[in-house]
């Protein structure tokens, strides 16, 4: 069952398409990489799935509900939630606080959103005190805490922007185990630059380039595809 | 002793020793201090958007005046008495809250600034333009008569304090409970980043909204307070010093603190009239004093305290 799908998403930027025409599918329980060259959309078509930019054209249906015209808020609300690609933590707030404010719109009651917290922080590895303040914390810390912030919603839909940068080998490691974890019972949808992390963990892979679908498949496929490997490669 | 064993007591030690100060007081500083706390309340309603919310407002008198007035005119036109009155400022400062955030929150930044500002600007016009029943720059002055409250008279410095403080109290514990409890806090995540509070699902136009509102609401409360207890309603409360004035005590005390709105309104309350005293050039005396707390403490005199020694303050 598909839990979301995209058909003739656009975007365009004084005239430079960043995303054309995408026609998108995602079945329920699947994770899925979203790769693809700088420039290719990526940040910009998850942008559109969850309500952060308006498209120029087409729609976005999730669970069977054309979401197109919902503000950002009410998508998270339907049971969305996105991680930044560039770390945007509260830095000035505790790091119990980051992640209580994601966990408050879903559970009520201060012993309930402390148990909440305290599970998505141990999760995610994140061992500091939780009430140091989270723009001290190293910067692939602060991308552990994003994917904490995402975790707690307890989304049907994660939305992960190329969560692994920054991070240390040991933390990929912890990060791969987790999405695998997590599988089982949440959708993802992932855009990632580390092949590892890809091979490993995605059902399917998407490639976008130049705003469009370049090819779709198993993991295995897209390594090998010549187109793929030539719009990263920038021979094609 | 917990945080909130700490704040408690904080706050309520503070109280209880404006109360204790009535009896000590000589009667000038009594007077100032009763004054003091109605200003005072009036900057923690301007704290409430500026301090927590983020949103900085150059039009607070707008509310201010809309309490003071809806009172004034519901007292002095409708011969309503206190209770009523006080009713009838809170309702107008509500009603102009709401309007004014609709509108002006459709902005951002300095954009929000100038529209805030016009729209207070306008509010000061049409009170002088409404001569006849506003009496203009004269402005409406309230008899002893209007000014006794179930047989209580407000015009009585010991009531008249009393009233301060309890306002006073009533709006730094509504604060307080406001910054503790869940919605404070996506205040404060939208003051610290309004895009990820947006994509944590909260409905940051509501919630600023609900801000302006409340801080629109308490503004007016105060308003309404001042022209009762000091029996006078006059334009100068819209101009526009009226909407810099909580801005400065804000700053001073520290924005985005329970405590900071009072701490910076009685230091610049004070710093005037003491300087005032010694030189008429007192206004250098109080830019000098304002470039060094910018210079040396930046966060305000409560924001330095937290920054540096209890960082438990709300």
């Amino acid at each position: 069952m598909t839990l979301l799908s995209t058909r003739g998403l656009s975007k365009s930027f004084a005239g430079l398409r960043a995303v054309h025409e995408v026609d998108f599918d995602l079945p329920k329980g699947e994770v899925r990489a979203l790769i693809g060259p700088n420039g290719a959309g990526k940040t910009t078509f998850v942008g559109l799935l969850c309500g952060r930019i308006t498209p120029s054209a087409g729609q976005v249906v999730f669970d069977g509900r054309d979401i197109s015209q919902l503000p950002a808020h009410r998508r998270i609300g339907l049971g969305m939630a996105y991680t930044f690609q560039i770390t945007s933590v509260f830095a000035r707030l505790s790091l119990y606080e980051n992640v209580a404010l994601a966990a408050r719109r879903r559970v009520q009651g201060a012993a309930a959103v402390e148990a909440e917290v305290l599970t998505a922080l141990r999760k995610v590895g994140l061992t500091e005190a939780p009430e140091r303040a989270a723009g001290d914390l190293s910067y692939g810390h602060q991308r552990l805490l994003e994917i904490a912030m995402g975790l707690v919603q307890a989304p049907r839909l994660l939305i992960l922007d190329e969560p692994t940068q920054g991070l240390s080998d040991a933390e990929i490691a912890g990060f791969k185990a987790l999405v695998r974890d997590l599988s089982a019972t949440t959708t993802i949808l992932l855009i990632e630059h580390n092949m590892s992390v890809v091979m490993e963990v995605a059902d399917r892979v998407t490639v976008l380039n130049f705003g469009e679908i370049l090819a779709e498949g198993t993991p295995q496929e897209m390594h090998a595809n010549a187109d793929v490997q030539a719009a990263y490669l920038g021979t094609g | 002793m917990s945080d909130r064993a700490k704040v408690l007591a904080l706050h309520g030690g503070l109280l209880v020793l404006l109360f204790a100060l009535q009896f000590v007081l000589p009667a000038y500083h009594h007077g100032n201090l009763a004054r003091i706390m109605v200003l005072a309340s009036f900057a923690v309603g301007y704290n409430v958007m500026f301090g927590y919310a983020g949103l900085l407002s150059l039009g607070h008198a707008l509310f201010f005046a809309a309490g003071m007035y809806g009172m004034g005119l519901a007292v002095q036109h409708g011969g309503a008495a206190p209770v009523p009155g006080l009713l009838a400022g809170i309702a107008a400062a509500l009603a102009v809250s709401l309007a004014v955030g609709l509108l002006a929150l459709r902005t951002a930044g300095v954009g929000f600034m100038i529209v805030t500002l016009m729209f207070a600007q306008a509010g000061y016009l049409t009170i002088l333009y409404f001569g006849t029943y506003t009496r203009g720059d004269e402005g409406l002055v309230l008899q002893q008569a209007q000014r006794v409250l179930w047989g209580i008279d407000l015009t009585q410095p010991g009531t008249r304090y009393f009233a301060a403080l309890l306002l006073f109290a009533v709006c730094v514990l509504a604060t307080l409970a406001m910054v503790r409890a869940p919605f404070g806090k996506v205040l404060i995540a939208i003051r610290e980043n309004e895009e990820r509070a947006r994509m944590l699902g909260y409905d940051v136009f509501r919630y600023k909204l609900a801000a302006v509102v409340i801080s629109g609401v308490i503004s007016g409360l105060a308003g309404a307070v001042y022209g009762l207890l000091f029996g006078y309603v006059g334009a100068t409360f819209a101009s526009v010093q009226y909407s810099i004035f909580p801005l400065l005590w804000v700053l001073l005390g520290g924005a985005g603190t329970v405590l900071g709105p009072f701490v910076g309104t009685l230091f610049m309350f004070y710093l005037i009239d003491l300087s005032s005293a010694v030189t008429s050039a007192y206004m250098l005396v109080a830019g000098v004093a304002l470039v060094l707390l910018t210079l040396f403490a930046p966060q305000g005199l409560v924001g330095e305290i937290r920054d540096r020694i209890w960082r438990w303050l709300p």
